[in-house]
This record gives C-alpha cells, sequence and structure tokens, in this order.
C-alpha cells in the first residue's frame, strides 16, 4: 500500500470506513498501481479478500505484493485471499467441459444472459465461516478488471447486475443463526475509453459511478506523456447522506510511480519542475 | 490439466500452494534464484533457453523479436508469455516483414514455430523468411546500409553510436544461438537447410476448417475455435506448459497469426459495424492469452484495425493484448511529400507496453519514431534530430516540436499561459502561424483546467 495515497484518503488499515463501494477508473493510462495498493490494504488490514483477477497472472499480483509488504502466497494458504485468476479458468472451461458450474461459464455459451456463477463463486468465497472466532475483520470483494467482461460477451446490464448482487452481499448481510451485520467493502476498476465510443463501457462506468462512495481516477496527461509526472488522479468523494455542503469533495494530486512507491503531488509541485 | 489448481483456489485455498508452486513451474513470471516458499521442485531456476536473456528490470524471461531497434523500444524485447500486437499499416507492406523477422529468429534460435494464416500457406511464408547475417563479409554491406557516427579508427571496435542501432559483435562463421537478436537481410532468402532444421507446425485455415479435429462447442467463429484448439494440441503434446509427463520441453514456441480479425478468418468486424460475432475476436484474444501466460510461448499477431469499423472494438483488443505497435506507412498520404519525412517510410507507434510483474514499465522517451526500409535492413529512428538543448528538462525534445514540450511545461507546472514570463516563449526559429495555432489549441484546452 502506498502510504502517500492513505494519507490522502485519510486512512489507515486500522481503521477504514467500511460499507462502501470504491470506483477505480483509468484514462489514457494504466490504473493499475491502484489496484495493488488497495489489495496491500485490505490484505494489511486483516481482512478476508476475494479478488477476481481477470486481466493478469497470479504471479504478477504476488510479485508487486511482495514489493509492497503482503505475501499473496502465505496469504492464499491461510484461508484469507481467495484469488480467482481469470486467464487460467478461461483455459479450463473453454478447452475441457467442466461438471459443475464454473464461475466463468458465460465463456462457452453464445448468449449468456448473467453472471449468475461468478457471483456464486462470490458469495461462496466471502461466506462468514462456523469458527466462532473472528478471524478476519470484514469482507472485500477486489475486481480487477470490471470491462473485460464486457469484451467477453456480458452486457453492460448483466455487469450492472452482478455489481448490484454483489454489492447486496458484501456489504450487507444478515446471517440466519446471529443478526451479524458483516459490512465489506467492494474495489471495482473499470476503464474509461474516452473517445472510442464504447458506449458499453460508458454505460457500466457511468452506473457505477452513481452507486460508488469513492472515486479515484487516473488520468493521463493532456499534453501526453511526461516522464517525470505519470499522471493525474482525481479523488471523488459522495456522501449522499451529508448535507450538500460535504456532499462530494474533489481533490486533484498528479503522481509518479516508482519502484516500490507512488509519490503524489499537487499540480504543478513535481519536484522535476521546482 | 490446470483444472487440480484453479479448484483449490476455488473451494479450499490450503493445499493448493504447493500444486499451483509445480504448476507454475514452467512460467516465465518468476524471480531467478531460490525460492523460501517452494518445497519439492528442484527450484524455479531457470534453464537457460536458447535465444532468452532475463529482463534487467524483473527477471522476466525475453525473446527478440527480430528486429533489436524494436527489442530495445520494447525493454530488451518481448517477454514469454505475452502477445506482441502488430496494427498493420493500411497496404500491408511492412507488417508482414516484422511477421517474418519474428519467425526468423525463431529458426535461428531453434525455437519452435507455429504460423497460422487465413490467406497464406504457412510452407509458402515459412520459404520467404529473410536471411540471417551471419558472418564477416556480410559486415561490409551492412556498413554501406547503415548511417552511423563510426569515426575512422574504430572500425574493428563496434560503437553504439545512435541508440537504437545496437551493432552487434559480427562473428566469423555460423551464427551462435546464444546472441539475443539477429540482423536479416530482406533482400535475400533463409537457407533452405535452416528452415529443414527447424521444428514448425502450421494452421491454414481453408484446410483445417473441413477437418475432422475434435472441438469443444464454444462461442467464437468456427476459424477461431480450431486455431485455439490447435494451439492447445501443439501445446501440450510438445509440453510446452510441463502438464505431459512424457515430453520434457525446454524450448519456446513462437506463435504467429496472420490477418486476424479480417473476414478471411469468417469474421465481420471488419465488415459491418454491429455485426453478430463481435465478441468473439477478444474472446480469442482472451483464451490465447490465457494459453500463453501458463506455457514457455510468444505470440506475434497482425490485425488489420484500421479496416475495423466499429472503434471500441479496437480499444478492447488493445486492453486485452500486451504489447501493441501500430505501423503507419506514407504510401498514398500526404505526408509521403512532407520533407520532414523524406528519408523515411513510415511512422512506428508503440501504443502499449505491459506492466509485468512490476509498478512501472520500460517507456521509451522518444515518441516520435519512424522506419525505413532499407536495401536491405528496416531500421527504426527517432523522427527528427534533437534539438539545442534549453534549461528545462521538458524542452529538451526536438525543437521543431518545442510548442507541444513548451505547453506540457505549462500543464506540469500548473501555469496558466497568460501569466507565463515570456522568457518561457523564447523561441527562435518557429513560424508564427504555427505559433498561433498552437496557442489557441491550448487555450481552449486550458479553458476546461482553469
Amino acid at each position: 500500500m502506498f502510504v502517500e495515497l492513505n494519507n490522502l484518503l485519510n486512512t489507515t488499515p486500522d481503521r477504514a470506513e467500511q460499507g462502501k463501494l470504491t470506483l477505480l477508473c483509468d484514462a489514457k493510462t494504466d490504473g493499475s498501481f491502484l489496484v495493488h495498493h488497495f489489495l496491500s490494504f485490505y490484505l494489511k488490514a486483516n481482512c478476508k479478500v476475494c479478488f477476481v483477477a481477470l486481466i493478469q497472472s497470479f504471479s504478477h499480483y504476488s510479485i508487486v505484493g511482495q514489493k509492497l509488504g503482503v505475501s499473496l502466497t502465505m496469504a492464499r494458504e491461510r484461508g484469507q485471499l481467495v484469488f480467482l485468476e481469470g486467464l487460467k479458468s478461461a483455459v479450463d472451461v473453454v478447452f475441457q467441459a467442466q461438471k459443475e458450474p464454473h464461475p466463468l461459464q458465460f465463456l462457452r455459451e453464445a448468449n449468456a444472459g448473467n453472471l449468475k456463477p461468478l457471483f456464486e463463486f462470490v458469495r461462496e468465497a466471502l461466506k462468514p465461516v462456523d469458527s466462532g472466532e473472528a478471524r478476519w475483520t470484514y469482507p472485500v470483494l477486489l475486481v480487477d478488471d470490471l470491462s473485460v467482461l464486457l469484451s467477453l460477451g456480458m452486457g453492460a446490464v448483466a455487469v450492472l447486475d452482478f455489481i448490484h448482487y454483489c454489492r447486496a452481499t458484501v456489504c450487507w448481510e444478515l446471517k440466519a443463526s446471529i443478526l451479524y451485520l458483516m459490512q465489506g467493502n467492494m474495489v471495482v476498476l473499470v476503464h474509461d475509453s474516452g473517445d472510442a465510443e464504447d458506449e458499453e463501457n460508458d454505460i457500466l462506468l457511468n452506473g457505477l459511478s452513481h452507486q460508488s462512495h469513492l472515486i479515484l481516477r487516473a488520468e493521463g496527461l493532456a499534453t501526453g506523456f511526461c516522464r517525470d509526472v505519470h499522471g493525474q488522479l482525481r479523488i471523488l468523494w459522495r456522501r449522499p447522506s451529508q448535507p450538500a455542503v460535504h456532499r462530494d469533495q474533489s481533490f486533484t494530486y498528479q503522481y509518479k510511480i516508482q519502484d516500490k512507491s507512488v509519490s503524489f503531488f499537487a499540480k504543478g509541485m513535481s519536484p522535476a519542475v521546482l | 490439466m490446470a483444472a487440480v489448481a484453479t479448484c483449490g483456489s476455488v473451494a479450499a485455498s490450503t493445499g493448493s500452494a504447493v500444486a499451483t508452486a509445480s504448476k507454475s513451474n514452467v512460467t516465465s513470471f518468476q524471480r531467478r534464484g531460490p525460492r523460501a516458499s517452494v518445497t519439492n521442485d528442484s527450484g524455479p531456476r531457470l534453464v537457460s533457453i536458447a535465444g532468452t536473456r532475463p529482463s534487467v528490470r524483473n527477471g522476466q524471461l525475453l525473446v527478440s523479436t527480430g528486429l533489436p531497434a524494436l527489442d530495445q523500444l520494447l525493454g530488451g524485447g518481448l517477454a514469454v508469455g505475452t502477445v506482441l500486437l502488430i496494427e498493420e499499416d493500411k497496404y500491408n507492406i511492412y507488417s508482414p516483414l516484422l511477421f517474418k523477422y519474428f519467425l526468423a529468429e525463431g529458426i535461428v534460435n531453434g525455437h519452435t514455430l507455429l504460423v497460422a494464416s487465413a490467406k497464406e500457406d504457412p510452407a509458402n511464408i515459412l520459404q520467404e523468411l529473410p536471411a540471417p547475417l551471419l558472418d564477416d563479409k556480410c559486415k561490409k554491406e551492412f556498413d554501406e546500409d547503415v548511417y552511423n557516427h563510426k569515426t575512422p579508427e574504430s572500425n574493428i571496435k563496434m560503437k553504439i553510436a545512435w541508440r537504437y542501432q545496437l551493432l552487434p559483435k559480427m562473428e566469423i562463421g555460423p551464427v551462435s544461438s546464444s546472441r539475443f537478436g539477429h540482423y536479416y537481410d530482406a533482400s535475400k532468402r533463409m537457407p533452405q537447410e535452416l528452415i529443414e532444421a527447424s521444428n514448425w507446425h502450421g494452421f491454414f485455415l481453408p484446410e483445417k476448417i473441413s477437418s475432422t479435429l475434435k472441438v469443444e462447442p464454444c462461442s467464437l467463429t468456427p476459424g477461431y475455435t480450431k486455431l485455439l484448439q490447435f494451439i492447445q494440441n501443439i501445446i501440450y503434446e510438445e509440453g510446452f506448459d510441463g502438464s505431459n509427463p512424457q515430453k520434457k520441453q525446454r524450448n519456446i514456441l513462437r506463435i504467429g497469426i496472420q490477418n486476424l480479425g479480417s473476414p478471411l478468418w469468417g469474421d465481420d468486424i471488419c465488415c459491418a459495424e454491429n455485426g453478430g460475432n463481435s465478441h468473439s475476436l477478444t474472446k480469442f484474444l482472451y483464451v490465447l492469452r490465457g494459453l500463453l501466460r501458463t506455457s514457455l510461448s510468444a505470440c506475434i499477431i497482425t490485425m488489420p484495425t484500421h479496416l475495423i469499423q466499429n472503434k471500441a472494438i479496437i480499444a478492447r483488443v488493445t486492453t486485452l493484448s500486451d504489447v501493441v505497435v501500430g505501423l503507419e506507412s506514407f504510401i498514398g498520404s500526404e505526408r509521403e511529400t512532407n520533407p520532414l519525412y523524406k528519408d523515411y517510410h513510415g511512422l512506428i507507434h508503440i501504443r502499449q507496453i505491459p506492466r509485468l510483474n512490476n509498478l512501472i514499465c520500460d517507456e521509451s522517451d522518444v515518441k516520435d519514431l519512424a522506419f525505413k526500409l532499407k536495401r536491405k535492413l528496416f531500421t527504426i529512428e527517432a523522427e527528427v534530430q534533437k534539438g539545442v538543448s534549453t534549461a528545462t528538462f521538458l524542452l529538451d525534445g526536438p525543437r521543431k516540436k518545442l510548442f507541444p514540450c513548451l505547453f506540457q511545461l505549462l500543464e506540469v507546472a500548473c501555469i496558466p499561459w497568460l501569466m507565463a514570463s515570456s522568457s518561457v516563449f523564447k523561441a527562435s526559429n518557429i513560424g508564427f502561424e504555427s505559433l498561433c495555432y498552437q496557442l489557441s489549441g491550448f487555450f481552449s484546452a486550458s479553458l476546461l483546467h482553469f
């Protein structure tokens, strides 16, 4: 996790807000550093994390996680992390007939209607275990990234339904025997296609923007590539329950990604320019 | 096959660690050196495979694309397990060259090839591969083609004078496979004995489409489904993913797919804007990438993206590929007569470089790259000569591109252009018209920011 980003978001692993949906968005640049940040953040906060990684392999996240101070293999061994590796699972689904429904079952069907198997997988992964003691603080669902589901044939509405179901399960769930409110968090990444006229992606992005509590938007600089400033990060808090004055706060910072951390600075205050 | 590992991730996460560790033994996405968590393996030490080298940044195993200049721009080479997508130029003249360089590099290094095409028989494609420049007598011809700043006394010692022209040490005799990246002579053909000594598989769509190869039902177009099945068979049978107990393979599989997405593959994204198969290509790319990530292979795909009607598909295809290089040739465009481009045949755009096992990637600082096909060689150079460098780092770019760099300085420093001191705008030989044009463009952009 990036300490500077924690300061900007005013959170630490110990006292993070619960029951929130965070939307990560990138336009004209690669926003995957935010995914790495949240993954290591929630693992350090001792949460149970379900990571649906559709775009890269496990070893990629594992190696970057080691740089950020978490070990994904250890987390997976002790049950803290449930990892769905999309690329490997896709190969299994397409080349072999599966007996039970597979989370990526829609790859075999020409007109798959919904993402129900994937939702079942998430629910199963984040179900609280009846072990008596609470090992993990709260559940977290992390998806990287949702735009890939659109490329794989799902409609924007199906993906929005999936997020809605996940939110209902992860962010608020009542256990049958004990009234136990388990407020979890969700973090999803969506690409902003910009001027590529991807209507489905725009529907998905707008729909999620309205639902989320925190939006982190990584944009490339409008003037192009720069060696010392990799892009601009816009942070937008949406608090619908607050009075209008405090409702939507927005900050903009520029950032530079280094080998093990990301440094943030106010616009125009890059160390290279000063 | 890989079902054990994925079931492990779904149901219980204990006990799957060992399975995945041994399963992932063959991928290149690992650190070199001993790892404490691996118990019963011989250790994921990468046996050195001919024609590969580890990346200096993240230990990733790299193969050469066949063009040392392109390897340099991609940060050392193409990572094993990734897809290189070439966006074809308009008349498909230069992209087959890059395709053939990739395959020729495979033959010279002894890698296994898999060539797939819907247009040409793979055997014919292999006959047309360029010959490698091997020994000393070619060096003189090489010198007269390549312009470099060599001083007279350095005739023996090769100097890397221009950043993108890596001159390899020329060895007398047959090429040694320990070298990374070879030069090829586009005017000569690869010797027949080298082609016959190599191990290659061809997939020619008109032949395979009617075959009775057993195929799982899938929602892709039949051509793509058969190709995926073919690739998966080769990977499994020749042991590139380590799952076949009979075959221990320590070689790289180079896959080349030509003109993917064209109507010859049965796909209609180049013909209609919202065809029925609009997800077929993206699904194919996704599953292909899944196959590559779990095996020792690298893939080059050429795609006629200028023909794709729906721009959203191009954006999706770019996201689903790892390295994306676009070729733009000057033939038929007004740039052909532009004196700025008179030495070159086209522009080459590095659109995307992956960040593998890392937060950052090796992007080259120069974004204006042009290529030219000389009599024998395909070279890539920065577009214009570097101008006089000024005090600030951002204005260090080429002189003719002064104004975009200037406006970037203003954006990064957050100075509205109206308030910038006049010394910032000091420029000697830029025309007044271009100044007004650039200023008006930036002014409208800055209205949105401030």
